[in-house]
């Protein structure tokens, strides 16, 4: 059985799906008993769903009309 | 791979040649898919909406001013991330407030070496895909990023905000593809931490379970 210590530290490679295939194994051997280690694992998992969703960062409202018409003002005195 | 590419990068190519020509205007069309990314990255770094979007304005006019010095035009985004990131770094020396932050990082340095542990165990809750649209939920997790030291948060903003990938957060950042990789490990590990009592599952007590279980009990709420 591998240590609850090597599972975390090879947890980001296991959710990018870089880890080896024995690796794979042992932590998907590993989080099936382990109730700690799955809960990091599943809540990891959760986190980046809710921080990789564009929508979770508002943008200010007419920042990108500002950012253009500045551009455009600047740039034609260029 | 090539054939994936050829889109977006030479259209992003010919943009660029045709700006550099003199069609000033194209500009616009070729830093708009960068805009909101760019915004993100600023902010992460300055914790501030109007400083941020000072920022952006003036790194995009620093980007189509030395938008000829780009001798790899198919590197466009990573350069210009790296813009962004120089001048929102710049601004913040300028405008910081020595008293309350450190100068640099070193406070931080030696500290990627160690293994981190997690503290919080809690099971997270299901969580609905509108989630993101509370407000409440936006401003722990920006609360959370602000906390991260500077070397996560700009790993974690790069690669699993604005989903660059490893080869590309590398080049933005300067670091190494292996640094790229524990420190983003480290960042997502500490955000789960101070996120966690945020989204974890309403403690049940053992009486409420008791009563869920009993048919009895549970047909009388």
């Amino acid at each position: 059985m591998v240590s609850c210590k090597t599972i975390i530290a090879n947890l980001s490679a296991y959710l990018d799906r870089e880890s080896a295939p024995e690796m794979r194994q042992k932590i998907e051997r590993h989080l099936r008993s382990c109730r700690r280690c799955s809960a990091v694992y599943d809540s990891t998992r959760k986190m980046l769903v809710i921080t990789g969703d564009a929508r979770i960062f508002e943008i200010p409202a007419g920042f990108s009309e500002r950012l253009h018409s500045f551009l455009d003002a600047t740039l034609s005195r260029t | 791979m090539e054939a994936k590419e050829t889109g977006r990068g030479s259209t992003e190519r010919l943009l660029i040649e045709r700006v550099l020509a003199g069609e000033k205007d194209l500009f616009h069309d070729l830093i708009r898919p960068y805009e909101r990314g760019a915004f993100l990255m600023a902010y992460s770094i300055l914790r501030n909406q109007d400083d941020a979007e000072e920022v952006v304005q003036q790194a995009m006019l620093k980007i189509f001013s030395h938008l000829a010095e780009l001798a790899e035009r198919d590197r466009f985004k990573q350069w210009a991330m790296r813009v962004i990131e120089n001048e929102a770094r710049m601004y913040r020396r300028k405008r910081r407030q020595h008293l309350y932050e450190p100068i640099d990082n070193s406070s931080t340095e030696g500290f990627e070496e160690k293994p981190f542990h997690p503290r919080q165990f809690a099971d997270w809750r299901d969580l609905p895909s509108d989630i993101v649209e509370q407000k409440e939920v936006r401003e722990a997790v920006a609360k959370a990023l602000g906390e991260l030291p500077d070397i996560y948060r700009e790993v974690f903003v790069l690669r699993d905000m604005q989903h660059l990938d490893v080869a590309e957060t590398a080049e933005v950042l300067g670091i190494g593809q292996s640094a790229v990789k524990t420190r983003l490990h480290r960042a997502r590990l500490m955000l789960r931490d101070t996120l966690t009592p945020v989204f974890a599952k309403p403690k049940v007590s053992i009486w409420e379970r008791w009563k869920g279980m009993n048919p009895w009990l549970a047909a009388k709420r």
